[in-house]
């Protein structure tokens, strides 16, 4: 019976989630390989993913760095496989600016501006840009004119782009994989500064999901770089292939969160 | 001179094309002023739906401070505008200002950054948030900024009792002028379309109509100096009032006519009396010495005349009063004279005696004779003037022609009609038919139809010439048993 039911993976704003035409196109190629019903199953909030997984309605996630650390702390995820950039299971934050601003060069010049965050629970394009201030000894909630949440990488940079925020944090594989699908949208911003190496957004399987399912998908997602048609989903999102990672990889992060009392 | 002294060939039509002119205008400019405000309202009501459409997702989103979310609200009917409509761009930005009139999200950020006062982004923008602070405006409406190129169309943000902004869409001329004048373009075209019909109609209509006025008024000119020829009734055939004037024109035209005939005739008559009368009494005068000079050549030559001159002088003298008294006596008609009853012989006797000239020339000769029994007219006198008639028409006929007489009984008087197919006389020379030494005799003295003239008159009847189907008519009527006149 278990091996009939459809396997389900939510799809967090971590990736670009509301690429909906790209998102048909990896279910059907997973259910090609694995011969097996999948459900994608996209949420515009991390919130909303970590609640799925919570009601036991995920078999497994594509989150973040800061979601799976939640996760793992309350629901016990397990990591099933990281995506690979440059062969690395790691990611820099990206400092987006509108193209017009020619001047700032990095988080302490953006004081009085509009700051728009990714997610509430969004690592990067939430508690990074807080911790850094922090550390530079400000406030976020005043050093910033407003901040306020758009919910998915791809809408940070229209917030950015049509000058609604002034600025904003986004991964760099989706920055990429956007700049290659929609030049004209992101030919509006420019990228001011990068952050150090973080670890990548993982896949994670829920603690009691079917050990058969969980090594069949893995299998499925570690070959995926190897077959043509893969690789050239995989390209789409700017990811090189998949790999297996330790949850050493996101200790970082894991410091941070703990800093900014999130442990 | 002015316009108003132009030949109605000139005020008709001028006057048609000012008028269709001023009524296609006044009909575009009317359907033109309408058109624009229905798109005004139109305008109008779209603001109201998209508004409707938005407040709703605002007020939560505001509630909550979710920018991105009244964000994407606000964009959504730029983007439907964008994709819709080709003017794009009226809809120049929808703005969400809180209670404070500090811009809360705009869907063009860089027009409207948030946070900023309404009233500091420009002067529009400012006075939009002055009617609207000091509450002019409530509800939801549109106005217009006096002096800008901007209207406003503003709704609450309110749910129940909780107002916690309004709703501004910012709207450009661009909103309505640009379809307005493709609207107004393809009206007009249809305007001069139907002026290119109307036109060249309204100027052939103006013509047909003053033609036939011109022409009248041309006549009627002419009516002074001599009478004008008549109106081709064809000209204008229509029964309206122009019609009823050609008609009147035509009818006083025979009218006139009529009467000048009438005045040529009583003149002739007059003339032909006096010239009888002078006449009468130039060969009265005549006659008595003339009779006393012939009495004293008869007694001279009863006497022995032995000198052969004398005798061949009072000869000559007696052949010259002879001639004169033949002379004399043809210009006295004397009617009063006692005569027998015509009868049909005699009238029979006339056919005998001219029968041998209608020969001579192969005439066909229509006879016809009604007369039966006696008749109380003076028979010599009737036979002079059939005979006269007569010979003038065998006369006057073409070799082999055809001549008629008709001799006929009617309502007590005796009609005699002569015809002939000669040359017909002329106008001029029938106006002199009747007078005396007549240049028209050819070998006679020409006195026939002057002599025939004053017999008829004298017996109260009258001798009319005409001309009829090519032919030459003379006919005679004579009452029966009338005293002579």
């Amino acid at each position: 019976m278990a091996g009939s039911a459809p396997i389900r993976i939510g799809i967090s704003p971590a990736v670009l989630h509301d690429q909906h035409g790209a998102m048909i196109d990896l279910r059907r190629y997973l259910e090609g390989k694995t011969g097996r019903a999948i459900e994608l199953i996209p949420r515009s909030s991390y919130r909303e993913t970590f609640d799925l997984m919570r009601q036991g309605k995920l078999d497994f996630a594509w989150v973040s760095a800061y979601p799976y650390l939640y996760l793992q702390r309350t629901l016990k995820v397990r990591l099933l496989v990281v995506p690979l950039f440059q062969g690395r299971p790691f990611f820099r934050a990206c400092l987006i600016v509108p193209a017009s601003d020619k001047t700032t060069s990095g988080l302490l010049d953006l004081g009085g501006k509009f700051f728009a965050y990714a997610d509430p629970d969004s690592f990067s394009g939430h508690f990074l840009p807080r911790y850094e201030l922090r550390r530079a000894g400000k406030d976020s909630r005043t050093f910033f004119a407003k901040t306020f949440f758009v919910h998915g990488q791809r809408n940070v940079v229209r917030a950015v782009a049509d000058g609604l925020a002034d600025a904003a944090y986004v991964h760099d594989f989706a920055w990429d994989a956007l700049a290659e699908h929609e030049p004209d949208l992101a030919a509006g911003v420019r990228v001011a500064a990068r952050s150090q190496e973080y670890g990548a957004a993982p896949i994670v399987a829920r603690a009691n999901v079917d050990a058969a399912d969980a090594r069949l998908l893995q299998r499925v997602l570690l070959e995926m770089a190897d077959d043509t048609e893969g690789a050239a989903l995989l390209k789409g999102q700017r990811i090189d292939g998949f790999g297996i990672s330790e949850p050493q990889a996101y200790e970082g992060v894991g410091r941070i969160m703990r800093a900014m009392g999130r442990p | 001179m002015s316009v108003l002294d132009l030949s109605f060939r000139h005020k008709f039509p001028l006057w048609g094309s000012f008028l269709v002119i001023v009524t296609a205008l006044t009909v575009s400019a009317t359907l033109m002023v309408e058109t624009y405000w229905e798109l005004e309202e139109d305008l109008e009501i779209n603001m109201g739906t998209v508004a409707r459409a938005l407040t709703p997702q605002l007020f939560p989103a505001m509630v909550r401070d979710d920018v991105w979310a009244a964000y994407e609200a606000v964009r959504t009917p730029l983007r439907d505008v964008a994709e819709t409509d080709p003017h794009v761009g009226y809809m120049e930005n929808v703005v969400v200002v809180d209670r404070d009139m500090k811009v809360f999200v705009a869907a063009h950020p860089a027009l409207a950054r948030m946070q900023r006062p309404l009233a500091e982004i420009d002067p529009d923008y400012a006075a939009a948030a002055e009617r609207l602070r000091s509450g002019a405006e409530g509800g939801t409406g549109f106005f217009k900024i006096p002096g800008s190129r901007r209207a406003f169309f503003h709704a609450p943000i309110a749910e129940g009792r909780a107002q916690l902004g309004t709703l501004l869409i910012v709207v450009t001329e661009g909103a309505i002028m640009p379809r307005f004048l493709v609207i107004a373009r393809d009206g007009m075209a249809a305007g001069a379309l139907i002026l290119c019909i109307l036109l060249p109609f309204n100027w052939y209509w103006g013509r047909r109509m003053a033609e036939p006025l011109v022409l009248l008024t041309r006549r009627m000119r002419e009516l002074g100096r001599k009478l004008p020829e008549r109106l081709d009734p064809a000209l204008y055939t229509h029964g309206d009032e122009l019609g009823s004037l050609f008609h009147t024109y035509n009818k006083m035209l025979a009218e006139l006519e009529e009467k000048r005939e009438l005045e040529r005739q009583v003149v002739r008559a007059d003339r032909l009396a006096a010239l009888g009368q002078l006449a009468a009494g130039v060969a009265h005068e005549i006659n008595n010495p003339l009779g006393g000079m012939l009495m004293a050549i008869d007694t001279l030559k009863r006497q022995t005349i032995t000198d052969v001159r004398t005798a061949k002088t009072i000869a000559l003298l007696e052949r010259g009063l002879a001639q004169i008294k033949e002379t004399v006596s043809a210009l006295l008609v004397e009617a009063k004279l006692k005569s027998r009853n015509l009868s049909h012989s005699d009238i029979e006797d006339v056919l005998v005696l001219v029968l041998p000239q209608v020969h001579k020339k192969g005439l066909h000769l229509d006879w016809r004779n009604a007369v039966d029994g006696e008749v109380a007219l003076p028979a010599t006198l009737v036979r002079q003037v059939l005979i006269n008639l007569l010979l003038n028409a065998i006369h006057a006929a073409m070799l082999q022609g055809q001549v008629a007489c008709h001799v006929t009984i009617d309502a007590g008087r005796l009609r005699i009609a002569v015809t002939n197919d000669g040359k017909l006389l002329t106008a001029e020379e029938m106006g002199h038919l009747f007078e005396p030494f007549s240049p028209l005799s050819e070998g006679g003295h020409g006195l026939g139809l002057w002599v025939s003239y004053q017999i008829v008159h004298q017996l109260g009847g009258d001798i009319v010439a005409s001309r009829n189907d090519g032919q030459m008519h003379f006919a005679v009527e004579l009452p029966v048993g009338g005293e002579p006149a």
